[in-house]
Order: C-alpha cells, then structure tokens, then sequence
C-alpha cells in the first residue's frame, strides 16, 4: 500500500468509526477492509472507539449549575472592585513620591550627592518596573507560540 | 450548539451592557463549557475556575463580537488557551498532571456480572490513558467521542481544516491504543 493510500485509508477508518461516511466512501473502505493490514487496524481502532465511548464525564452536583452564574457576575464585580482599587492605589502611591521627592529636593540638609543618588536608585527602579510590565504585556499579545505547552 | 436568533438577540443586549442578557447566555452554554475545560486539564475546579474566568474574559471583550457568528465557537478560543496556559503554567512548576479517575464516569447501566470484571479493568486502562495523553489529543477524542461534534463543528473549534481533524483524530486515536496495550 502506498502513503497516499495508507492516508486515504486513515481517513476513511475515522468517517467509518465516527458514523461520517458519505455514500461511495462506504464501498471504498471496504475495499481497503479486504487487505489484512487494514482489518487489523480497523478491529484495533473499533476496540478504541467502543472504550472510550463506554465512559463519560462524572457530572458535577445540580446545586453546581445552580450557582454558576452568581459565582460569574460576583466575580465580574471583583474585577471592577479590583481595576478601582489598582488604580486608586497607583495614583495615591505617585502623588505621594512625588511629594516626598519634592521634600527631598528642598530639604538643604541632604547633600546634593545623596539627592542624585536617591533619584537614580528611584529612576532605574520605576525604569525597569515598566521594561518588565511592557515586555509581559508584548509578549502576552505578539507570542505566536503561545499556545505551545513548553 | 448554532447560534440562534435568541442568542443574537442576548448578544445584542449585553453588548449593551444588560449582566441578565448575558447570563441567561452563560447559563446556556455553562455546561459545555465546564465539560470542555475538564476534558483539557482533567480536574473539577479547575475546570470551574477557568469557564467561569472566560466567560469573564468574554464579557470583556464582547463588544468586539461579531453577532451572526456562534458564540460558544468564540467563548470556546477564549477558554482553550486559558486552559493551555494553565496546562503550561502547571508543566513549568513540575505539579502533578490531573488524573482523570473522578472524573470520568461509566456511561452505559448494561450490567452484565459476567462481564463487568473486564469492563471495570479496561474503563480503569481507559482513564489512567486518557489522562497521559497530550492535552490536544485529549480534546479532540472529547469533542468528538463525549460531546459529539460533527467534524465540521470540531473543525470550526479548533479552527482547521476537515482534513486535519481526521489526521488529529487518528493519531490521537493511535496514541490512546498504544496506550492500552503498553497498560494491558
């Protein structure tokens, strides 16, 4: 049996063992059936349909649909709670270090020296707090292998 | 599972803004979501924890939705690769895969005592199998063998073509057997 025979063959055995043959592709599996080769196959195929479809999903309690969507719209509500409060905090935290920055630069008992070595350790903290943040948020949008489970 | 005038219509509404519209949308199709997640990353709230979280993620986003189209085809991306993700999270901090023992169940009442001994030991095979299959191999024996989707709806999930469902289908098929017979 060549590939392209052995592929059409294949496909022919899945449409077979899923009830999605169409009219003239039921004479030309069996075709393929005369052959040994594909027999086997198909008997060690029918035996794998026939086990999986003797299990099915447990199904969860009733009281677990019951509460489905409240658990959904209570946590659709968290999501807004939890973008205010982010927020809220963001813009809290920026104007106090910005105020204490301003008390920094006008406190004359500080040397200049430590004034600029404090911005700078400040300057490349928040720097690189965004590269991250941006890098993440790139990568989560642009990442063509995203789905691939490394 | 098609997309019916209903389902424009509660479309139409929570992109309005109405929560009732869309909950009466994520009660319709809550079920074949939660099966879905379980089939991907085989554990019971965490199945839970990830439907819930696309239909969260849907909300967000269901303005962008293009009404006409099925919506669970588009709820379906959404939660696909938030499991993938969390399949991946789980593999990057070396935690157990799920087991699929609980959650899987006899799905025939046929007792036959005679017979039940082997059935009890090969549905045992089965499960311990499907749970080392890969997770895409998993999914489409699910969507095919416990939902029952047509090829053509498979195809429409997993945007691909038919053919590839069939190709996916066999070796996924071909993994589970040599499974079984490494197990028997």
């Amino acid at each position: 049996m060549t590939e392209m025979e052995r592929d059409r063959f294949r496909m022919l055995m899945m449409k077979a063992l899923d009830g999605e043959l169409a009219g003239s592709e039921h004479s030309e599996f069996e075709n393929f059936l005369r052959t040994s080769e594909c027999a086997e196959e198909w008997a060690q195929f029918r035996k794998v349909k026939e086990a999986t479809m003797s299990l099915k999903f447990a199904t969860p309690a009733p009281e677990v649909w019951d509460t489905y969507w409240t658990s959904v719209y209570n946590r659709l509500e968290r999501g807004l709670a939890w973008l205010l409060l982010a927020l809220g905090a963001a813009t809290l935290f920026a104007w106090g270090a910005l105020l204490a920055a301003e008390a920094l630069w006008n406190d004359s008992g500080v040397p200049l020296l430590m004034k600029i070595a404090i911005f700078s350790v400040a300057g490349g903290f928040f720097l690189l707090l965004f590269s991250v943040i941006r890098e993440r948020w790139f990568t989560s949008r642009h990442d063509k292998y995203n789905e691939v489970i490394r | 599972m098609n997309t019916s005038l209903n389902d424009d219509d509660l479309i139409l509404r929570a992109q309005r803004g109405e929560k009732e519209a869309y909950g009466l949308l994520v009660r319709a199709y809550m079920q074949p979501a939660y099966y879905s997640a379980l089939a991907l990353v085989g554990s019971h709230d965490e199945a839970m924890d990830l439907s819930q979280q696309a239909f969260i993620r849907a909300w967000m986003a269901i303005r962008k939705f293009e009404v006409g189209r099925r919506f669970f085809t588009w709820y379906y991306r959404i939660l696909r690769n938030l499991c993938l993700n969390r399949l991946r999270d789980r593999a990057s901090q070396a935690a157990p895969m799920a087991h699929f023992d609980h959650v899987l169940d006899v799905a025939d009442d046929e007792q036959d005592p005679s017979l039940e001994a082997d059935r009890a030991l090969l549905r045992d095979r089965v499960r311990t199998a499907l749970g080392e299959l890969r997770p895409e191999e998993r999914e489409i024996i699910v969507l095919r063998d416990f939902d029952e989707h047509s090829y053509a709806e498979i195809a429409e999930l997993l945007e691909c073509p038919l053919g590839t469902v069939m190709s996916r289908l066999y070796y996924a098929r071909k993994h589970l057997k040599d499974l079984l017979e490494d197990l028997s």
